[in-house]
C-alpha cells in the first residue's frame, strides 16, 4: 500500500496548475459567460501538454496514461473554473477513438452529455458530439445535428440540446462494457472538478476573511467564521482521497471501480456544494454580488454536483452494493 | 501509487485475523467498572503474551516493530473480529509515543515494559475543574524540593478515565508559576499509590465508574519522573495530543468496524427498516471508507518523512462525528426497542457522545482547523 503519486505526476500538475493561472484567471471565466465567441487560449495550450491526450494510448499518438494521471489535472481545471468540455472530452471521449487525429492537440474539441440526456455543455465550440442511446455511444459532427441552446445558471456552459439530423449514419464509438465505463470516466472526473472548486472557494474565502475587518478585526478572527471554513476544510479532506481512490480502481480494472467511484462523486459532490454554502456566507453581500467571481465557482459547483449522478444518485448506487 | 497490499502486509493481515479469530473475547462487561477492567486486564495479558499488545513497538519492548500500514491492518482485524475497547488505550497510545520521543534510555526500559505487560496501568491527568478546554489554565502546581532531588505535587486532575483502576498517571504540573502560562509548566509521571494521592471514581453520563478525581496533596516526584525538560512540558504533551486526535487513538479499522454492525443491524430489520434511513447507513459506510483512504494517504505521507501536525484536528472531527452519526442511525433503526437494548448500540452510543469533547473538545479543534491548517487569524 503506497497512496502517494509519483514525481512526475506532480510535476504534471503542477504544470498545469501553473498554466491555468495564466490563461484561465477569473476574467478568462467571465469572459465565457459574457461574451458568445469569447474562447481563452488555455484549451490549445492543454491540447499542446497532452492533458487532452492523457488517456489516449501511446499507439494511437496519445499520452497513454491512466485515471490517476488524469485526475490531478482535472481538479486543477476544476479549481480554475475551466470553462471547456475538458472531462467530456478528455476523460469520456477521447479513450475510445480509434483516429484521434485534432482531438489529440486542440485543434478540435468534443463533448458529451451527463450520461443519458441530450444536453450538452460547451455546445457552442464542439466539433463533435458523443451521443449516449440505448447502451451506444455514436458520434457526431456538427454537421449531423441540430443545436437547441438552452441557458444554463452557469452561463459560461453553453448548454444546447443536440439532436442527429433525420437520416444521418452516424459511426459507432462505443457499446456495452466501454459505454459503462466511459460514464465512470466522467463522473470520477467530475468528481475532481468538483475537489478542485471546493478548494478554490475555501482558499478565495479565507483570503477574505482575512482581509475583511468589522468591528475593527479580521472576520476571520471570529469562530462563528472559523467553524464554517473549518468544516468545508474537512469536508474536502475526506472528499479527496476517495476521488484518488476511484481513479486508481478504473486505471486497474477493478471489478468494484463503480462502487468506488460512487463514493467518491457522492462526498466530492457534497464537499462542493458545503464549501460553496460556506464560502458565500462568509463572503456575506459582497460575495452576493454578481461582479465578485465567487458565483462563477460557486454555480459551477452547483451543476456539477448535480451532473454524472448526484449526491444521493451514487449513495442509491453504493446502497444497491453494500445492502 | 500502489492500491494493493503488499505481500508481507497479507501475511501480517492472515497471521492478525487468524489469532483474532480465535482469542478475542466476546463476552467482556465494560471495562470502566471494578470488575471488567479485571477481566480487560487478563485480554491485554494474553495479547501481550502473544505479542500483539504493542504490534508498532520495538520488539524489545515487547513489540513486533510493525510498520504503520501494519499497525493499521492489525486494528482492521481486531475490530472486525469484535475486540474490545483496549483498557490500556491512553498508556500505549497516547503516553507511549511520548516517552519514544523524549523519555530517557533508562526511563524507556523502565515504563514501556511493564506497560505493554499491562502490569502499569496509565491514566492521563491533564483537566482539571478549571481547565478543560483552556488546557493551558492549569493550576495544579509542582514545587522544588531541592534537597530530596525531585518535586512536591498539589491539586486537582478530573474526568480523569479509568483513574480509579489504573496505577500511574501522567499530567501536567505548573512548575513556574511566573513563566506565561504555556512555558511553566512540566509534564510528571506518578505513582498513584504515592503517600498523598487519593483516587476518587465517578460515574460517567452512562454511569459506569470510569471517571475519577485524582488529589495531589504534596505528593513527592523525584527527578527521574520528569518527563522531557522541566518547564517543556506543554511542548512534550502536545505531541501526545497529536496522537490522541489522531489516529493511533482512533483508527478507521473501529468505524469500519461500526459501519459493518449498522448494516448488519439494517439488514435484519428487514421490513421494519424506514427507508429513509437507508441513505443514512450508506452515508456511514461511506464515511468510514473516507477516514480509512485519507489515513492511508495520510500514513504514505507520513512514511515519507512528513510530520503529522494540525492535520490530526480534521480527522478527530470527522471520526468522533461519525462515530455519533453511526449510533443515532442504530438507535433509529431500533426505534422502540433501543430503550431496552442489550446489544450494545445505547451504551455505544453514549460513549460516542464523548467523542466530540474528550481529546479537546471539536470547537477547539475547528478553532485548530481554523488557525493553524487554514490561516485565519487568532481571535
Amino acid at each position: 500500500m503506497h497512496f502517494a503519486f509519483t514525481d512526475d505526476q506532480l510535476a504534471f500538475r503542477d504544470a498545469v496548475r501553473d498554466l491555468l493561472a495564466k490563461e484561465c484567471p477569473p476574467t478568462a471565466v467571465r469572459e465565457a459567460w459574457d461574451s458568445e465567441d469569447a474562447r481563452g487560449t488555455a484549451w490549445a495550450a492543454l491540447g499542446e501538454m497532452g492533458v487532452l491526450s492523457a488517456l489516449v494510448p501511446e499507439s494511437r499518438g496519445g499520452l497513454g496514461l491512466g485515471m490517476v494521471d488524469l485526475v490531478l489535472l482535472l481538479e486543477e481545471t476544476g479549481y480554475a473554473a475551466l470553462p471547456e468540455p475538458v472531462v467530456e472530452h478528455a476523460a469520456v471521449v477521447a479513450p475510445l477513438l480509434d483516429e484521434p487525429g485534432g482531438a489529440l492537440d486542440g485543434s478540435e474539441t468534443i463533448t458529451a452529455p451527463f450520461h443519458h440526456d441530450t444536453v450538452m455543455p460547451y455546445s457552442d465550440r464542439a466539433d463533435r458530439f458523443a451521443l449516449f442511446d440505448d447502451g451506444t455511444i455514436q458520434l457526431a459532427g456538427r454537421d449531423d445535428v441540430t443545436l437547441e441552446a438552452c441557458t444554463s445558471v452557469d452561463h459560461a456552459r453553453r448548454l444546447a440540446r443536440v439532436t442527429p439530423r433525420a437520416g444521418v449514419d452516424l459511426p459507432t464509438l462505443a457499446t456495452g462494457n466501454a459505454v459503462a465505463a466511459a460514464f465512470e470516466r466522467g463522473a470520477c472526473g467530475t468528481a475532481a472538478q468538483l475537489v478542485g472548486l471546493a478548494r478554490r472557494m475555501l482558499d478565495m474565502t479565507v483570503e477574505y476573511a482575512r482581509e475583511r475587518r468589522q468591528f475593527g478585526v479580521p472576520i476571520g478572527s471570529f469562530q462563528a467564521v472559523k467553524h464554517h471554513l473549518a468544516d468545508a476544510r474537512i469536508a474536502i479532506e475526506f472528499a479527496r482521497p476517495l476521488v484518488y481512490r476511484a481513479a486508481w480502481s478504473l486505471t486497474t480494472g477493478d471489478p468494484e471501480a463503480p462502487l468506488h467511484v460512487s463514493m467518491a462523486k457522492a462526498l466530492a459532490s457534497d464537499a462542493a456544494t458545503l464549501t460553496g454554502r460556506q464560502a458565500l456566507q462568509c463572503h456575506g453581500a459582497v460575495g452576493y454580488s454578481f461582479e465578485h467571481d465567487l458565483h462563477l465557482f460557486l454555480k459551477r459547483a452547483w451543476v456539477l454536483a448535480a451532473a454524472w449522478g448526484d449526491a444521493d444518485w451514487h449513495r442509491a448506487r453504493v446502497g444497491r452494493a453494500i445492502l | 501509487m500502489d492500491l494493493t497490499f503488499t505481500e508481507s502486509e497479507r501475511r501480517f493481515r492472515d497471521e492478525c485475523r487468524a489469532w483474532l479469530e480465535a482469542n478475542v473475547p466476546h463476552d467482556l462487561p465494560s471495562g470502566d467498572t471494578r470488575e471488567g477492567f479485571e477481566l480487560h486486564l487478563e485480554w491485554e495479558r494474553k495479547l501481550y503474551e502473544a505479542r500483539w499488545a504493542v504490534v508498532s513497538w520495538p520488539e524489545e519492548y515487547g513489540g513486533r516493530n510493525a510498520t504503520p500500514m501494519e499497525w493499521l491492518i492489525f486494528e482492521e482485524e481486531y475490530y472486525r473480529a469484535g475486540g474490545p475497547q483496549r483498557v490500556t488505550q491512553n498508556g500505549i497510545f497516547l503516553l507511549a509515543p511520548t516517552v519514544f520521543e523524549f523519555g530517557t534510555e533508562e526511563q524507556r526500559n523502565r515504563i514501556l515494559p511493564r506497560m505493554a505487560a499491562a502490569q502499569d496501568l496509565w491514566c492521563q491527568g491533564w483537566s482539571e475543574p478549571n481547565a478543560g478546554s483552556d488546557l493551558a489554565g492549569i493550576q495544579a502546581r509542582a514545587v522544588r524540593d531541592e534537597q530530596a532531588g525531585g518535586w512536591r505535587l498539589s491539586g486537582q486532575k478530573t474526568w480523569t478515565t479509568r483513574g480509579a483502576f489504573c496505577t500511574h498517571l501522567f499530567g501536567l504540573f505548573r512548575t513556574d508559576p511566573e513563566a506565561e502560562r504555556h512555558r511553566g509548566l512540566t509534564y510528571f509521571l506518578v505513582p498513584l499509590d504515592a503517600p498523598g494521592v487519593t483516587v476518587r471514581g465517578f460515574g460517567r453520563l452512562d454511569g459506569d465508574e470510569g471517571f475519577a478525581d485524582v488529589f495531589f496533596d504534596d505528593v513527592f516526584v523525584p527527578d527521574h519522573d520528569v518527563l522531557g525538560e522541566v518547564n517543556q512540558g506543554w511542548r512534550v504533551a502536545m505531541a501526545t495530543t497529536s496522537a490522541e486526535r489522531g489516529l493511533t487513538l482512533r483508527s478507521p479499522g473501529r468505524f469500519m468496524a461500526a459501519a459493518s454492525r449498522l448494516i448488519d443491524l439494517y439488514r435484519s430489520r428487514g421490513a421494519d427498516a424506514d427507508p429513509r434511513l437507508r441513505d443514512e447507513v450508506v452515508r456511514a459506510y461511506i464515511d468510514a471508507e473516507a477516514y480509512r483512504w485519507q489515513t492511508f494517504l495520510t500514513v504514505t505521507r507520513m512514511t515519507s518523512g512528513e510530520q503529522l501536525g494540525a492535520e490530526s484536528s480534521l480527522t478527530k472531527v470527522f471520526w468522533s462525528e461519525l462515530d455519533v452519526r453511526i449510533h443515532e442511525t442504530a438507535l433509529a433503526l431500533l426505534g422502540t426497542d433501543a430503550e431496552r437494548d442489550e446489544s450494545g448500540w445505547m451504551k455505544g452510543f453514549q460513549f460516542s457522545l464523548s467523542g466530540p469533547i474528550y481529546a479537546g473538545t471539536n470547537e477547539i479543534q475547528r478553532n485548530v482547523i481554523a488557525e493553524r491548517v487554514l490561516g485565519l487569524p487568532r481571535a
